[in-house]
């Protein structure tokens, strides 16, 4: 084992100097990298549509003749580029409202956008759609201390609303890698998940209401800000993980929970998975009620931040390392469930080494680490990604099973992390450039065995562009028939964000 | 082989978010977390790789402060210190405690103890004051050696390289000796669950400052504590014209 560990990583030292420099390179337009999709029978931008927008957001409407617009066509992992001539930054939901209308009345497709954060392309056009960006949307309307409930636009920034929270003791509820650049209307509009889903919840059980746009421009006022209210149909869920396909969503009511007065984070070194599948169960029994989050990374991840990002670990390399973090009202009371927890766990032999971090600025750094893994996989040059839900024991399975196949093939790591307590793994392979025979040698076998062993083809990225052809791995046809009943109802001339999430009929 | 008296002080984290009390007569500490200071962590970890290379024979750590300053004495502990000695200083002494009166402590403390070496932080991030070396050093007649970035232990001298506005400046002192720890020093280990646990049974002596003859008397006052000026907005500028116009206008160009 430790033999081809130590080749590898000479081997991806060597080369990931050199790659470097082609993630500056780029991106392959979506058009030419798929060259089955069809461009859908929607108008082309003219001069007359250019002026239109000009009248309705003066000053705010970016086109490619006089402004840079790569970055709004590109997605952040670099995978896939549209080719967008216009840019619009509407300011309120009646912006947005008056702009759909008229993009529904011409048949213009449009693309919505907010942080462009996404992971399966979902944020960025496939070919010209216009770009609705709403990252000017930023007021934050209400912060009720009472109830916890916040009341903001759909472009604020995760991180700024978290950290305008934590003044009035209140925090978000959920919490993800790309928090200081995503924003939470398309928080809302994916059903983010993050690194405490299994403490706080899914968006879709936070998002109390929200204000939405049709594709025909009448805007649905569903904010609700009530933790109880059950008057008809629970429209905002329709929204929320329905990745702009449905509406816009401009404004939204969030439940937030009260800060903890103590969270602790343990870093925990072990051996094998099945250490690791023992342990997660020890920690649901001694920690129960404090635990707040549960993740995995492997050594290839843990090597990929120290070589890429620079970093240093807490502890020597390990196959598997764990991260857990309690949330409690009690320094004291959380202490002691942590000291019987540790202990059980080290005397079992389950754990090899950990440390324990309840100092801010160790925390931050800390869970950092398992943050920036997304970034340091990137850097390598290439990234297939996948974000599967499997049963518990299965979690770490896709590895042993591609591993050989892949590096046979070029590819340079093989590795997993992710939210081991909800049973969601992320699945990263990773190579210096982008390779179609590496891309059919993992697609669609793990959707097929995501399948087999009834997961989830995508746990909580979506489904965006990249997975729309794999829908049926998780949906039945009539389920995948009834959304498309509905998307006809909401946008009978599919002008909302096409080519993703339902597939090409 | 030197005996270490290794100095550790329990400050506000650097994470925290500073508030200022509002009868200006300082910041709130009340259920604020604490950590131990960054370069005293520097510190510690210099005097334990000193005993795993077998240059140091024991280390000890001290602490003044209230209770909680024994939570930052185990975290050395758990870093491979041998023995704690927490120094308690509350109440009016503890708002009055000053580097003066660390450094007497630390000062009769090397004595007692026999140590060889005393290694503290250059400065602590809640005062800044960047004394205590210096001054144990005076008080003991003994060479000092601050801002370390390296330490080369010889025959009875060691070299180190400080950090020095210029640049770096290398300088040979005979031991015993008093010095401080800066940035690049060492990248302090995070204590790991074995020696978290061995932690709690190494010794923890308690003092009082009384005990070793230092009288905490208060040599200032601190008149007021205000928070530094809220920061201006920028300007959008429409054109590099205006923004160069605006330069000049502003006397940078």
């Amino acid at each position: 084992m430790q033999r081809i560990y130590s080749s590898s990583l000479q081997k991806i030292n060597q080369i990931s100097q050199k790659c470097w420099k082609s993630t500056s390179t780029r991106v392959e337009l979506t058009q030419v990298r798929y060259p089955k999709l069809k461009r859908g029978n929607y108008s082309v931008i003219s001069d007359k549509h250019i002026s239109t927008f000009e009248k309705i957001i003066p000053g705010r409407v970016l086109t490619s003749a006089t402004d840079d617009l790569e970055s709004f066509n590109t997605d952040w992992l670099r995978t896939a580029r549209g080719n967008s001539s216009v840019v619009l930054k509407p300011k309120s939901t009646e912006e947005v409202s008056e702009i759909l209308k008229f993009c529904n009345q011409e048949r213009l497709a449009v693309c919505p956008q907010g942080g462009n954060t996404g992971l399966v392309a979902g944020s960025v056009p496939v070919f010209d759609e216009v770009i609705l960006n709403l990252s000017l949307m930023r007021k934050i309307e209400s912060i009720d201390t009472a109830s916890g409930v916040i009341v903001c636009e759909a472009g604020c920034i995760l991180e700024e609303l978290d950290n305008v929270l934590r003044e009035k003791d209140l925090m978000m509820p959920l919490d993800l890698g790309a928090k200081g650049s995503c924003q939470i209307g398309g928080n809302v509009s994916t059903n983010a998940g993050g690194l405490r889903l299994l403490r706080y919840g899914s968006m879709h059980a936070n998002t109390l209401g929200l204000i939405a746009v049709k594709a025909d421009g009448t805007v649905v006022d569903a904010l609700n800000c009530l933790k109880k209210d059950n008057t008809g149909y629970a429209l905002h869920h329709l929204f929320v993980g329905s990745e702009g396909t449905l509406g816009v969503v401009t404004k939204v009511a969030i439940q937030c929970p009260r800060v903890p007065q103590a969270v602790s984070l343990m870093f925990l070194g072990l051996s094998d998975f099945a250490s690791v599948m023992e342990t997660t169960q020890r920690a649901k029994g001694f920690l129960g009620e404090i635990l707040s989050s549960c993740e995995l990374m492997d050594l290839e991840c843990a090597d990929a931040v120290v070589q890429n990002m620079k970093l240093k670990l807490p502890l020597e390399r390990m196959p598997f390392y764990m991260l857990l973090e309690t949330s409690g009202s009690n320094a004291a009371h959380d202490e002691e469930k942590l000291n019987a927890f540790l202990e059980a766990v080290m005397n079992q032999g389950l754990v090899m080494d950990g440390t324990v971090i309840t100092e801010p600025s160790r925390l931050k750094a800390v869970w950092h680490l398992r943050e920036c893994i997304a970034e340091a996989l990137l850097r390598d040059g290439y990234v297939y990604k996948y974000d599967v839900t499997l049963p518990a024991q299965k979690f770490y399975d896709l590895v042993p099973f591609f591993n050989d196949k892949l590096k046979e093939a070029g590819a340079l790591r093989c590795c997993a992390f992710g939210h081991l307590g909800d049973g969601n793994v992320h699945f990263n392979v990773t190579s210096t450039e982008f390779s179609y025979k590496l891309l059919g040698l993992i697609e669609p076998s793990i959707y097929e065995w995501t399948s087999k062993h009834r997961g989830s083809i995508s746990a909580e990225h979506g489904i965006g562009l990249k997975k729309r052809d794999f829908l049926k791995f998780s949906k039945t046809a009539e389920a995948i028939e009834m959304m498309r009943d509905i998307k006809q109802v909401m946008d009978p001339n599919g002008i909302l964000n096409p080519y993703k999430v339902l597939p090409a009929i | 082989m030197a005996r270490v008296l290794v100095g550790v002080k329990r400050v506000i984290d650097y994470a925290v978010k500073i508030r200022v009390k509002p009868d200006k007569s300082g910041v709130v500490t009340e259920g604020v977390k604490h950590s131990m200071n960054p370069f005293d962590e520097i510190a510690v970890e210099e005097a334990v790789r000193m005993k795993e290379k077998k240059l140091a024979a024991e280390v000890i750590a001290v602490s003044c402060g209230p209770t909680q300053a024994q939570e930052t004495l185990r975290t050395a502990l758990a870093m491979g210190v041998d023995k704690a000695i927490h120094v308690e200083v509350t109440g009016k002494d503890l708002d009055t405690l000053q580097p003066i009166h660390v450094s007497k402590i630390l000062a009769k403390l090397a004595q007692d103890e026999k140590a060889d070496l005393v290694i503290v932080g250059k400065q602590a991030i809640d005062d800044d004051c960047n004394q205590t070396a210096q001054m144990t050093a005076a008080l003991l007649d003994w060479p000092q050696g601050t801002f370390a970035s390296k330490i080369e232990k010889g025959d009875g001298i060691l070299t180190i390289v400080r950090e020095i506005d210029g640049g770096l400046e290398t300088v040979k002192v005979k031991t015993p000796a008093v010095l401080s720890a800066d940035l690049r020093l060492n990248e302090p280990r995070y204590a790991t669950l074995p020696n978290i646990m061995k932690a709690k049974k190494k010794p923890l002596k308690k003092l009082t400052p009384k005990d070793l003859g230092v009288e905490i008397k208060a040599h200032q006052e601190v008149v007021s504590v205000e928070d530094p000026p809220v920061r201006q907005a920028g300007s959008i500028v429409p054109d590099v014209d205006t923004l160069a116009a605006k330069l000049k206008e502003g006397g940078f160009a």
